[in-house]
């Protein structure tokens, strides 16, 4: 499957099946700091994803000045 | 994974409530956790026009958009910032948010006000970049709203925002800060307008959802200044500390707003005046927005 990453936009490959948890784990990212979206909806940590699929997984953060964005 | 509603696939999983939603009874919890903030501190009366700061991202449109479905009267505000591409962008999505809902959007430019755009004042005042453009944005808000005829501002600050600045402020013991911090700040001056927080209640996770099962169209790109930034750096201990015990963000912030605010109330009044140089509501002689225009101006010209 092919896993879209931003903040810098890079794209990664991963091989096989697994769930969107186990996933964002060997990525290195905490659930509940990205969305994980396959096909436009919104995809929760027990998913199955691998094969054809192509996952965004894009962070929620927003901070800075005054935060509030 | 189910929603706890209806049963049908979940779109979101909730750790802190225990709880999974689907994308419709998502929205449904989501819009009842805003209402509930607004009628708990009293945020608006219903003949108020609110005036909403929105800065193109998640939090801020999400906002606006609940505000509209739930048949509040209300106006945008853009602050252009001058961050290159990041504020063209974030700008036309209110503009497009704005234009979709046939709302008014109100659009100040930082530059025209300070003298110079963000980049430009954070290399000649050598300030962090995010101090003189949450000092800047806060008195704009204000101004502008004094100035259309709102008396009351909404941002988008959630959870997670709210969260990180309590333990900023905790860290170094900043008790004014504390003080200050709350969803709702009343206006204490006839130039002081009444500033909330409808989100407190949502973290920085629901919003984006809420944001992308609404389809609104934000800036996922985060501010090119906010890398590094203290407040990112405070978030990210927070979600560590999320992750291993869901609720802990909530628990601190709802802790602190129910048990130990009080603690912090000043006893006596500070004495607000006028600045003498714009007018605006300070606790000086100048207001530090004047101070800061004023620096930017001489260094700009030097």
């Amino acid at each position: 499957m092919k896993v879209i990453l931003r903040n810098p936009r890079r794209e990664v490959d991963v091989e096989g099946k697994r769930r969107v948890k186990e996933l964002l784990s060997e990525l290195g990212i905490l659930p509940s700091t990205v969305l994980v979206i396959r096909d436009n909806e919104l995809l929760t940590g027990d998913a199955m994803v691998g094969g054809d699929d192509v996952l965004e997984v894009r962070p929620v953060m927003s901070g800075g000045g005054g935060g509030g964005a | 994974m189910k929603c706890r509603k209806c049963g049908g696939t979940a779109a979101l999983e909730l750790r802190r409530h225990n709880a999974a939603f689907c994308s419709p009874h998502f929205i449904e919890f989501f819009r009842k956790q805003v209402t509930e903030a607004i009628h708990r501190h009293r945020m608006f009366a219903p003949d108020e026009t609110i005036m909403v700061a929105v800065s193109g991202g998640k939090d801020s449109l999400a906002l606006w958009d609940v505000l509209i479905e739930e048949g509040y009267r209300t106006a945008g505000l853009y602050l252009d910032l001058g961050i290159f591409d990041y504020s063209k962008e974030s700008r036309e999505k209110c503009e497009a948010f704005a234009t979709s809902r046939g709302q008014t959007l109100h659009v100040e430019r930082v530059a025209e006000a300070v003298g110079a755009p963000i980049p430009t004042v954070q290399q000649v005042t050598r300030r962090p970049t995010c101090s003189a453009c949450g000092l800047s944005k806060r008195y704009l808000m204000n101004r502008a709203a004094l100035q259309h005829g709102y008396v009351v501002v909404a941002t988008g600050h959630n959870l997670d925002d709210e969260a990180a600045t309590l333990f900023g402020s905790v860290m170094h013991w900043q008790t004014d800060a504390l003080t200050r911090q709350s969803p709702a700040l009343a206006s204490t001056h006839p130039k002081l307008v009444r500033r909330v927080k409808p989100l407190y209640r949502l973290s920085e996770l629901e919003t984006a959802a809420y944001a992308f099962l609404r389809g609104i169209d934000y800036i996922v790109e985060e501010c090119p200044f906010a890398k590094g930034a203290t407040s990112i750096a405070h978030k990210q201990v927070l979600d560590r500390l999320e992750e291993t015990s869901p609720g802990s963000k909530h628990n601190f912030l709802f802790g602190f707003l129910e048990r130990a605010r009080p603690a912090f109330e000043r006893t006596e009044d500070v004495e607000l005046r006028e600045c003498t140089s714009c007018g605006q509501v300070t606790t000086g002689a100048v207001c530090a927005f004047c101070k800061l225009a004023d620096l930017v101006k001489r260094r700009t010209a030097s």
